[in-house]
């Protein structure tokens, strides 16, 4: 075909050049902040589903405490007191367990004292709640009283409030830092803006001259910056989405360590990363190049 | 027009004026007066020289006709319009009226001669297709039918201006400025340019060149305004008639 008459040449070309020297840089950070924002939103999802995990559990038991009263033996008021247990509502499992373990809880205090069976060691029983309508401690406490027996109920309330306020700390410090990298990703892309504009003045001028509205010319920058900035989120995804994988594969069944359990759904959370960094960075091109524009006026 | 500025206004007072100036200074930023007190006013479809030695303030005074810089004191009207009180909206549709050789030519490097010439177009929402054989045509006319897809760098000095000049008029305005554009081509050129710009005004463009060619200026016996220190003086280089 000939050159005159290849579509190709009459085609406009855009008015600002496709690529230039210094997208390359813009790229590579933005790529990095998305990465690391990616990874602090799994970190913070991962967080999330263990704190849930362990008060989760917490919730699900209790523990009681029964010291023998009168005549009674520790191993008779355990075995009493496991009974009256199993048949409170709200009540999955009573368990007694073995003399030992309470030994092994005191015998830091006392040495290791030969006679130990001999002392008037409390026993403990292990409670399971019912998972859809759990006993309350108080509900226990009752019972246990009701029946004559000695005995405290820890429901283990403390530890769940302290772990769902850690978690709580845990989810607005991942807000945090991701609202930080998304920030520093918008200046970033503000000061690109700013110097591409700078670089490109040229162009502005000739449009702002020929009639161009603020708008038009504002549009070309947020349009360029916003697609640099969706392919820089689209690496900065994949690059947190392949850590995240490699940390569940590691980690088996419950990822790295059971205090990060990373989920594979988890990694569904990198997918908005792309469109929200071309969000930023269209509103910071936008509002960049507008200010700009007018002060050319 | 005279070259007397006082009586500039007078010339055709039954006629619209597309440009008047009524006492406008122009300072940047806060350094000293560039222009002062300038009166004067432009008929439709006239050809006017601004003449004047560097520094006299000629760029300055297009500048202000284009919208690219505001008075610091006085009223311009375009086109029947207070510059003063254009919106940012109403601005760039009064500057699509007014086509532009820049002293510096402005042309995009990135764009080839013939997306240079189609900004204007382009910009006022015209599709390729509609514009394709106008452009074409033009870029003919001013003698770059060969040179459409040539990218500026490529281009000559007569032909970048020329360039300059197709883009400045395609989408037809009504007044056309032009700012030194015969201060880099040879003096056969500066003839060819020249000869586009009267063909334009017998188009009914109205035609103002900025120039420091004191031979041009004399050829064409063209109304001049002349300035010296910032203000329109009624002493030209010319003689009487010379405007």
């Amino acid at each position: 075909m000939s050159q005159l008459f290849d579509p190709a040449r009459w085609r406009p070309a855009p008015f600002l050049p496709e690529a230039e020297a210094r997208d390359g840089a813009l790229i590579f950070v933005v790529a990095v902040l998305c990465f690391l924002a990616c990874l602090t939103a799994l970190g913070v999802l991962a967080a999330d589903r263990a704190a849930r995990g362990w008060s989760g559990q917490l919730v699900g038991e209790a523990t009681v405490i029964v010291r023998a009263r009168g005549g009674e033996t520790p191993d008779a008021a355990a075995a009493r007191a496991t009974e009256v247990l199993a048949g409170v509502a709200g009540v999955a499992e009573a368990r007694a367990l073995e003399p030992e373990k309470a030994y092994d809880l005191i015998r830091p205090w006392l040495g290791d004292v030969a006679d130990l069976e001999d002392l008037p060691v409390p026993r403990l029983v292990a409670v399971t709640l019912d998972d859809e309508q759990p006993a309350s401690g108080a509900a226990l406490d009752r019972a246990l009283k009701a029946q004559g027996l000695d005995a405290v109920v820890d429901d283990h309330s403390v530890w769940i409030d302290d772990i769902r306020r850690a978690a709580g700390v845990v989810r607005w410090a991942g807000a945090g830092v991701f609202l930080l990298i998304a920030g520093a990703a918008a200046a970033v892309v503000a000061f690109a803006t700013r110097a591409g504009l700078a670089a490109r003045k040229d162009v502005v001028e000739v449009l702002h001259l020929s009639g161009a509205e603020d708008a038009f010319i504002a549009r070309l920058f947020q349009l360029r910056f916003a697609r640099i900035a969706g392919l820089a989120g689209l690496l900065g995804a994949a690059g947190a989405a392949a850590v995240g994988a490699l940390a569940r594969l590691a980690g088996g069944g419950e990822g790295l360590t059971p205090a990060l359990p990373i989920a594979w759904n988890d990694l569904l959370a990198v997918l908005p990363c792309p469109v929200l960094a071309a969000l930023v960075a269209a509103v910071a091109a936008r509002l960049t190049a507008s200010a700009l524009i007018r002060e050319m006026e | 027009m005279s070259r007397n500025p006082n009586a500039a206004a007078a010339i055709d007072p039954a006629a619209d004026e597309v440009v008047r100036f009524d006492d406008v200074s122009m300072r940047y930023g806060r350094g000293p007066e560039i222009l002062s007190d300038l009166n004067f006013s432009l008929a439709p479809g006239s050809f006017h020289f601004i003449t004047g030695p560097s520094g006299a303030g000629k760029s300055s005074l297009l500048k202000l006709i284009y919208l690219a810089a505001r008075p610091s004191k006085g009223l311009i009207h375009l086109f029947g319009h207070d510059v003063s009180r254009l919106t940012a909206k109403t601005r760039p549709h009064l500057r699509r009226r007014i086509g532009v050789v820049f002293q510096d030519l402005l042309l995009l490097e990135h764009l080839s001669a013939f997306d240079n010439a189609a900004i204007p177009l382009r910009i006022a929402g015209a599709k390729p297709a509609d514009y394709r054989n106008d452009v074409a045509e033009l870029l003919s006319w001013v003698g770059l039918g060969n040179r459409m897809h040539a990218m500026p760098a490529t281009l000559a000095g007569g032909e970048k201006q020329r360039l300059a000049i197709a883009r400045a008029v395609v989408n037809r305005p009504e007044i056309l400025l032009a700012d030194e554009p015969t201060a880099n081509v040879d003096h056969e050129m500066a003839l060819r340019i020249f000869r586009l710009f009267v063909e334009l005004n017998r188009l009914g463009t109205t035609v103002v060149i900025a120039t420091h060619d004191q031979d041009l200026v004399a050829r064409s016996s063209r109304p001049v305004l002349h300035l010296e220190g910032g203000r329109l003086t009624p002493r030209g280089p010319l003689g009487p008639g010379g405007a």
